[in-house]
């Protein structure tokens, strides 16, 4: 299993039966994946589906029908489609129960940096900053580190997404809840220790006695 | 009744200079038939206030490729090199919005309202030079409604008296904007007789709408 599965089997622990959510591109759409139709979940992609399904036969795609990302999607049963003000009025009145993002930088108050980098990426923010600040939940899917340097650093060098602390960061090596106290190691990955974790972490970790290793979706 | 133009006379209404809010994400549920007809008759500096520039070829990426826009307000231009080069090069002034923060100042310039407080962008490089407000102990910051001299519009059906519905994920910013432009523009897949689309299912009432697009053959 490469990082990304495993990052998204975990994600999709998460999930809670009857919860919409909004999965961002990349990483997190994956977990979908890994949530079976029986929780009745509805996902939503912000361009304006409640109910995102997977991608269509060859030859069934439905020109007025894509995700956020622009690929042809289908829609499940009970889907609605809506404008973009009820979207986002979804998403920024606090209706959205969680949303999944991929993420640069995460800091040491459990702050997320995720739109740009200046000089090199400057593609603009689309729902990232409505997402963190509305979102019930926010969960962070990313790699640990990115060229042999940790994305959970003490403080953000890239611009921030919103001031929100995020609720779950999950990664290909740990699972850490941000909270009051600090940013708190929960769980492991597979086949990594408490050691390796701290190795690769520039931030400042609150560990526990018993840090359990992660469980996956299967 | 509307009058149903040609998308070549419905450029021809567009002066140089004008703001044009256009309707589509990544260009579903843009009217490119107006695109087309604005690229052919070299309308210059634009601004345009939509989600995204698409990519080249495709709806708003065409309009950045002919070189006619200047100023862009939109809340993503990620998937379009172009717009990324020249906001770069300086040839177009970007301004970028979160999304919903974007759709809600079209809404409230289209709705009469002053503004909109939203805790988005607090904290961030989206709050420089903005006034912040406390209302009942929370902060926001005040975002500035949007209108524009135009809105063009891509539907699904309009019928003859402008009522327009939409298909899935092709409603996106078209409603909003349909209050929020001067003069609006509609380009429908199809125009059907008046009871063609139930009241209920109009999302777009017709008295918004100033023309219609035909279809040309």
């Amino acid at each position: 299993m490469d990082a990304k599965e495993l990052i998204a089997r975990r994600v999709a622990r998460e999930i809670r039966p009857g919860m919409l959510v909004n999965l961002g591109i990349g990483l997190p759409s994956m977990v979908a994946n890994y949530v079976p139709a029986t929780l009745g979940v509805f996902f939503q992609a912000e361009n304006g589906v409640i109910g995102l399904g997977a991608r269509p036969p060859e030859g069934m795609q439905d020109p007025h029908l894509t995700d956020a990302g622009g690929g042809f999607v289908s829609a499940v049963p009970g889907a609605a489609s809506i404008d973009s003000a009820m979207s986002f009025g979804l998403i920024r009145g606090g209706h959205l129960d969680m949303t999944v993002l991929g993420g640069l930088q995460v800091n040491q108050a459990g702050q997320l940096a995720n739109w740009k980098v200046p000089g090199k990426m400057v593609p603009g923010m689309g729902g990232a900053m409505d997402l963190v600040t509305g979102a019930a939940r926010v969960v962070v899917a990313m790699q640990h580190e990115v060229k042999g340097q940790s994305k959970i650093v003490r403080a953000c060098g890239l611009p921030l997404t919103s001031l929100r602390r995020v609720d779950l960061v999950v990664t290909d090596l740990a699972v850490i809840a941000p909270t009051e106290a600090g940013l708190e190691l929960r769980e492991r990955a597979p086949g990594v220790s408490v050691a390796d974790i701290l190795a690769a972490t520039e931030a400042e970790l609150i560990v526990p006695a018993d840090v359990p290793e992660m469980v996956l979706a299967p | 009744m509307k009058g149903a133009l040609k998308a070549a006379a419905a450029a021809e209404m567009i002066p140089d200079g004008a703001s044009l809010m256009i309707g589509g994400f990544m260009a579903v549920g843009t009217p490119e038939r107006i695109i087309d007809a604005i690229v052919e008759r070299g309308v210059r500096d634009l601004t345009v206030i939509a989600n995204d520039t698409a990519m080249p070829g495709h709806g708003i990426g065409k309009l950045i490729t002919a070189g006619l826009v200047r100023r862009v307000v939109a809340s993503h231009i990620g998937l379009n090199p172009e717009t990324q080069a020249k906001m770069i090069a300086g040839e177009i002034a970007c301004e970028l919005v979160p999304q919903g923060t974007l759709i809600e100042r079209i809404r409230a310039g289209g709705m009469g309202l002053g503004g909109v407080l939203t805790p988005t962008g607090l904290g961030t490089e989206v709050e420089e030079g903005k006034q912040i407000v406390e209302v009942e102990g929370k902060r926001f910051l005040v975002e500035t409604p949007l209108k524009a001299d135009f809105a063009l519009i891509g539907a699904w059906q309009a019928d003859y008296v402008g009522n327009l519905a939409y298909l899935l994920t092709a409603h996106n910013f078209n409603p909003i904007i349909a209050l929020a432009g001067a003069t609006v523009i509609a380009e429908p897949e199809a125009i059907v007789p008046v009871g063609v689309i139930p009241p209920d299912l109009v999302k777009t009432p017709g008295v918004l709408v100033d023309h219609l697009i035909v279809r040309e053959s």
